[in-house]
């Protein structure tokens, strides 16, 4: 494979230009991120550790194995909402006695570990990702249930979580549930639907209904370790398989189920992983500042992919959309990223032949967006578009390779489809810092409203207030503008994470890795391609 | 003609003495008991003939089985090396019986000087000046309390057969003296099978000076100047060297006078050593005649250029001294230390178990004779002495330089040693001042120098060298996700932490790799740049200064090895293990070794400070002592039973402890 060349001059004032601005929303994503960190307060931390407890994160780090990588998602969600960003749940994919599995851990520091809307979203999400993948689940529970002020948001997705992990019990991915606190209510199902429980003495409660339910149902005066400590559990209603003495015992005995699984991956890499020849640290300076202005995909994979080595498939064919073959840390993936926005017709039926190719062998296929959409206009019409953009569709929609889609600035209208966007269940979708996505851009859908409302107007016979039109537009730009956001999306779980352009390749490798715990199989068969 | 030399010991002298033979064309022979079949010294030797056993009882002192080692294996010479077999005048003679050459003095010679009684009233016949002295052989308790008075107070209690200071005890106050007498008795009927001892003025602040001497049979006797072997812990030397800081010229005649009259009072042939003590006066008294190579000769051989082990083949092979050694130069200082598998901050015992790693760097002017290679297992059934580290410079000053620095780079990773005490007394101003005297530990306990020398700093750079070789270690072999970055997270909450621990206490490190690159020792943060990290490496920038460390990691023991000397942690488990704990009041084994006796039963009331259970281990008797009052309830174990270190010997309750469980 040839090693790609590059053209960055990181002395010049676009690419310290596109550093500058890029750190500075890195910079913004790490405070998001921080808050998240900080769960509900430092009031709120101490009087956890006051009890003796271990935070989420520190439980997480302590079940890890030492040393190895951990991919937190969704680390904003729930950002311009009115719940606390983080939702107060940790998720990611971690190894764990040499298995990576997914980790969903409450954060009790956050009004208990209470679960809002954007908490499921965030946790059912993560299940899924489980089940795409195969990924055994361990849950590190202490939540005081639904937050009930919000239950009828809450009370039919959250449903889902006990449907989730018994299918994925039936269909043989281990799951399970490490109890330090509270599991009530609904909760208390989380431990009832794992494989393995754990729980820890004199912490875990796991009851349907607490000792002030019990007194309203039935009138029974009953304490909360008879109603569903751990002691019990253990000895007597047999929930509890294990009982541990402490919050670490508890985690060891996690670490050790999962070492007894027998759990072996059906695939791993093929070639030996070898740094890019670039240093992703240059990504900064290769990504505009400004979405309008386009930059090479391949300056890109240059500083993601094993080795820089990419081999392009059909270059001089429809050369807004680029193809081609290439390996991150030894796994063998297909790109299909967009370069200067715009899918032609030719762009749409290159990419419809690539991902048919990869499915032929049985490759990963990964996404690089930057997309403004499918070409609009008389010629491209009368071209087909339309049935060329379909194809595309079409052939995103049935390839069953995994997709991993990376939006590295726009996303938008029906390329954000063809580009396996959200709604196209990629195994996962993570976000560059300042990358946008909307049906279109914000002064193309003002201006777009705008001429609806002058033909309106004229068709009615009213006057057009041109000055209010103006107003209108600036406001509707600015708030479509503000909702494609990166951190709009990703607070809305409309993706798994926004992330820092030089992790790219880190998440790229820990996120087909966690692929390639499942089988990865092509599709040879698809739907009808208009031709 | 000396043609095959068969090698009656073990260890570093019996490589010392392969290497000389061979370098002579001489065939060798070397002899073994079962712990030692995989012995460096073993394979090193043309021809090897095990002894069976493990104790020395079983093997090395077998003098039957050696001999027949030596017909069987077609030796005509026998060398003893020190220790063992080699001052045993019985032995000696049955060597020249069966027609073999003995390399060592005449066997009347070892006989007499065996005797240190005999060689007492020899020496002072001869006009050597002694110490007063009395032998206690058949003297009851009360005539022996008379002798303690004739000889003067305070005495030392000598065995009569010993050497090296074992059976040795100092006595000042005469209620001591009866228990002194007995157990060194009883300890000399069990090393040498011989139970005199006897009583001898012990002169305060002395220095123990000696003098090498070697005699043909051709008539000829020289002496090869002094060497000073102060430095000794529990009467057995730890630092050597030659010339004596405090011996000048007209001294040396002196002494090396009376040595060579000693010697020739005796018709002295072959390598001796007429042991002295010096007084702060400078007046010097005879102490015992060694008929056998020191442990020390080295220094001896830096300072002379000669190989005193070709010396001791050439005379017993009838040639006359050769004109090197008969005036032999003193030509610049060397210093000799020994490195031992004991704990110098618990007493001195004995620690042995797996020498996973055993490196002296080569160096100008330094020489290694050691016994033990990578992977060999200390035995508790020998002396604990590994290796002997030797330097030789111009001066003492350039001598005890390059000492201390092959010391600093020396690896002997696996068991505790004295090397970190060693590094200590190179670095104490009074050794430097060459003010040394046989109590110098005594005015200098091993802790307040291992306190003196320790490091922070390093101490703490060498938990952080040591994470992250655990890091490197715990990446290459990770199964899934091997080449992504070490402990990478998108959203860092806590540094990943490796906590280690030694008898000094823990140290917390906490690391972030890659960008954000993070280290902290114990909470502090540290301005460090890894440069490169490898599961036995480490090569970083602290404080501005290039370090490189080298790890070595091993069942959760982990020795750093830097510029400054080596540290070994203990890795600290992520999970506390939640083993039953000992029962208050347990008494454990300090070292591993075999039950003597055990002096009480259960049931029995004890007070503090009364021993319990005497171990030997490594020829040294212990005594385990419990440190309150109480009632013995459970003694675990039984005489001639081996234990491991941390068994459980004896389980005594408190009286307090006792009541309330009777209440229950």
């Amino acid at each position: 494979m040839r090693v790609l060349t590059t053209t960055l001059d990181l002395t010049s004032e676009k690419a310290q230009h596109n550093r500058a601005a890029m750190l500075e929303r890195l910079a913004e994503l790490h405070e998001q991120q921080g808050l998240a960190r900080d769960g509900g307060g430092a009031a709120a931390v101490d009087r956890h550790r006051r009890r003796g407890k271990l935070l989420a994160r520190e439980r997480i780090e302590l079940l890890l194995d030492p040393d190895a990588p951990f991919l937190e998602l969704s680390t904003v969600a729930a950002w311009g909402t009115e719940y606390p960003v983080g939702a107060s749940v940790v998720t990611g994919i971690g190894v764990v006695s040499g298995i990576e599995c997914i980790l969903i851990a409450h954060d009790p520091t956050v009004r208990g570990g209470a679960s809002n809307p954007y908490t499921w979203k965030k946790v059912l999400r993560a299940t899924q990702i489980a089940r795409e993948n195969r990924l055994p689940v361990v849950n590190l529970v202490e939540s005081a249930g639904g937050d009930l002020r919000h239950q009828a948001e809450l009370f039919v997705p959250a449903g889902r979580l006990f449907h989730d992990l018994s299918a994925l019990s039936a269909a043989g991915v281990p799951t399970i549930a490490l109890v330090f606190g509270n599991s009530t209510a609904g909760g208390a199902y989380v431990p009832g639907m794992c494989d393995y429980t754990v729980m820890v003495a004199g912490g875990a409660k796991v009851f349907l209904g607490g000792p002030p339910l019990v007194k309203m149902a039935t009138g029974e005066e009953a304490d909360d370790e008879s109603l569903g400590g751990g002691e019990m559990h253990a000895r007597t209603s047999g929930l509890a398989d294990y009982l541990a003495a402490d919050e670490h015992e508890c985690i060891a005995i996690g670490r050790e189920i999962l070492q007894h699984l027998n759990w072996r991956k059906p695939g791993g890499p093929t070639s030996p992983p070898d740094e890019p020849v670039y240093d992703p640290e240059d990504l900064l300076a290769v990504i505009s500042a400004d979405i309008r202005v386009p930059f090479d995909p391949r300056e890109v994979l240059g500083r993601v992919v094993d080795g820089s080595r990419f081999e392009e498939y059909k270059p001089l064919y429809g050369p807004a959309l680029v193809t081609g073959w290439a390996a991150v840390h030894g796994f063998p993936i297909g790109v299909v990223a967009n370069h200067h926005g715009i899918l032609f017709n030719r762009e749409a039926k290159k990419g419809t032949e690539f991902i048919q190719l990869c499915n032929q062998s049985n490759t990963p296929l990964l996404f690089l967006q930057n997309t403004t959409g499918f070409m609009v206009g008389t010629q491209y019409e009368q071209d087909g578009i339309i049935k060329d953009g379909a194809k595309m569709i079409n052939a995103v929609t049935n390839s069953t390779v995994p997709h991993l889609t990376i939006n590295m600035a726009a996303s938008y209208g029906a390329g954000n489809y063809g580009m396996s966007g959200r709604s196209y269940d990629p195994r996962m979708l993570f976000s560059w810092p300042g990358s946008k996505t909307a049906v279109m851009g914000p002064e193309q859908l003002a201006g777009v409203m705008s001429i609806v409302a002058r033909q309106s107007a004229a068709a009615a016979g009213r006057a057009f207030d041109e000055a209010e039109d103006a107003r209108r537009r600036d406001e509707l730009a600015a708030r479509i503008e503000s909702e494609s956001l990166a951190l709009y999306m990703s607070g809305r779980g409309h993706d798994d994470g926004i992330i820092d352009p030089r992790d790219t390749r880190t998440v790229l490798g820990i996120a087909l890795s966690a692929c390639y715990s499942a089988e990865v199989r092509g599709s040879r068969a698809f739907g009808v391609f208009r031709m | 003609m000396i043609e095959k030399v068969l090698v009656a010991n073990r260890g570093e002298i019996a490589r010392r003495v392969f290497r000389t033979c061979h370098d002579m064309g001489i065939a060798t022979v070397a002899v073994y008991s079962e712990p030692d079949s995989d012995a460096p010294f073993v394979r090193e030797a043309d021809e090897a003939v095990p002894l069976g056993g493990a104790t020395p009882a079983e093997s090395y002192l077998r003098a039957d089985r050696v001999l027949e080692a030596a017909i069987r294996s077609g030796a005509d010479a026998v060398h003893p090396g020190y220790g063992f077999l080699s001052e045993d005048a019985t032995f000696a003679a049955a060597v020249v019986d069966a027609g073999l050459t003995w390399i060592g003095p005449p066997p009347e010679v070892v006989r007499r000087m065996g005797s240190k009684l005999e060689a007492r009233s020899l020496m002072a016949a001869a006009g050597v000046p002694v110490l007063p002295g009395q032998d206690l052989t058949g003297l009851d308790d009360d005539e022996v309390l008379a002798a303690a008075e004739t000889v003067g107070w305070p005495v030392l209690v000598k065995a009569s057969a010993g050497g090296g200071g074992r059976g040795m005890r100092v006595v000042r106050a005469p209620e001591d003296l009866l228990q002194a007498a007995a157990s060194a008795r009883r300890e000399a009927a069990s090393a040498f099978g011989d139970d005199t001892v006897f009583l001898e003025r012990y002169v305060e602040a002395p220095r123990h000076v000696e003098i090498q001497v070697f005699g043909d049979t051709h008539g000829q006797l020289v002496a090869l100047h002094e060497r000073e072997c102060s430095l000794q812990r529990r009467h057995q030397k730890v630092l050597e060297e030659a010339p004596s800081p405090v011996v000048d010229p007209d001294l040396r005649q002196r002494m090396s006078a009376a040595a060579v009259t000693a010697a020739t009072t005796l018709g002295y042939v072959g390598a001796g050593t007429v042991e002295f003590v010096l007084a702060p006066t400078g007046e010097f008294f005879f102490l015992e005649v060694n008929t056998r190579l020191q442990v020390e000769h080295p220094v001896t051989e830096l300072v002379t250029g000669l190989d005193l082990v070709r010396l001791q083949l050439l005379v017993a092979d009838g040639h006359p001294l050769p004109p090197e050694a008969l005036s032999a130069p003193l030509v610049g200082h060397a210093i000799e230390v020994r490195l031992y598998a004991e704990d110098p901050a618990r007493g001195f015992i004995p620690t042995g178990g797996r020498v996973r790693r055993f490196s002296v760097p080569q160096q100008a002017g330094v020489r290694v004779d050691s016994g033990i290679m990578d992977g060999d297992i200390v035995s508790p059934n020998y002396d604990p002495m590994l290796a002997k580290v030797i330097a030789y410079g111009a001066n003492r000053d350039e001598a005890i330089l390059r000492l201390r620095r092959a010391l600093r780079h020396a690896a002997v990773d696996g068991i505790v040693t004295n090397l970190p005490l060693l590094l200590a007394v190179l670095d104490e101003p009074d050794f430097r001042a060459g003010d040394l005297d046989t109590h110098w530990f005594d005015r200098h306990p091993p802790t307040d120098l291992l306190q003196a020398s320790r490091d922070e700093d390093e101490r703490a750079m060498c938990a952080l060298a040591a994470a992250l070789a655990a890091q490197a270690q715990a990446r290459t072999s990770a199964s899934v996700l091997p080449g992504l970055p070490s402990g990478w997270r998108n959203n860092p909450a806590q540094l990943l932490r490796r906590d280690y621990a030694d008898d000094d206490g823990t140290v917390e490190v906490g690391y972030q790799l890659g960008r954000a690159a993070r280290f902290q020792i114990d909470g502090v943060d540290r301005d460090v740049t890894v440069h490169s990290a490898t599961p036995d490496g480490v090569v970083l920038v602290a404080d501005g200064l290039r370090r490189r460390f080298s790890v070595i990691a091993d069942d959760g023991e982990v020795t750093v090895a830097g510029s400054r000397g080596s540290v070994t942690l203990r890795e600290l488990p992520r999970f506390p293990t939640h083993t039953a704990e000992l029962a208050h009041g347990s008494l454990v084994a300090p070292m591993p070794g075999t039950v003597v006796r055990t002096l009480v039963t259960a049931g029995d009331a004890v007070t503090a400070g009364t021993c319990l259970v005497v171990l030997e281990a490594m020829k040294m008797e212990h005594q385990v002592v419990v440190p309150v009052d109480g009632v013995v309830v459970e003694l675990s174990v039984q005489a001639g039973q081996t234990v491991s270190a941390g068994d459980l010997l004896v389980v005594v309750q408190e009286p307090a402890e006792e009541a309330a469980v009777s209440a229950r």
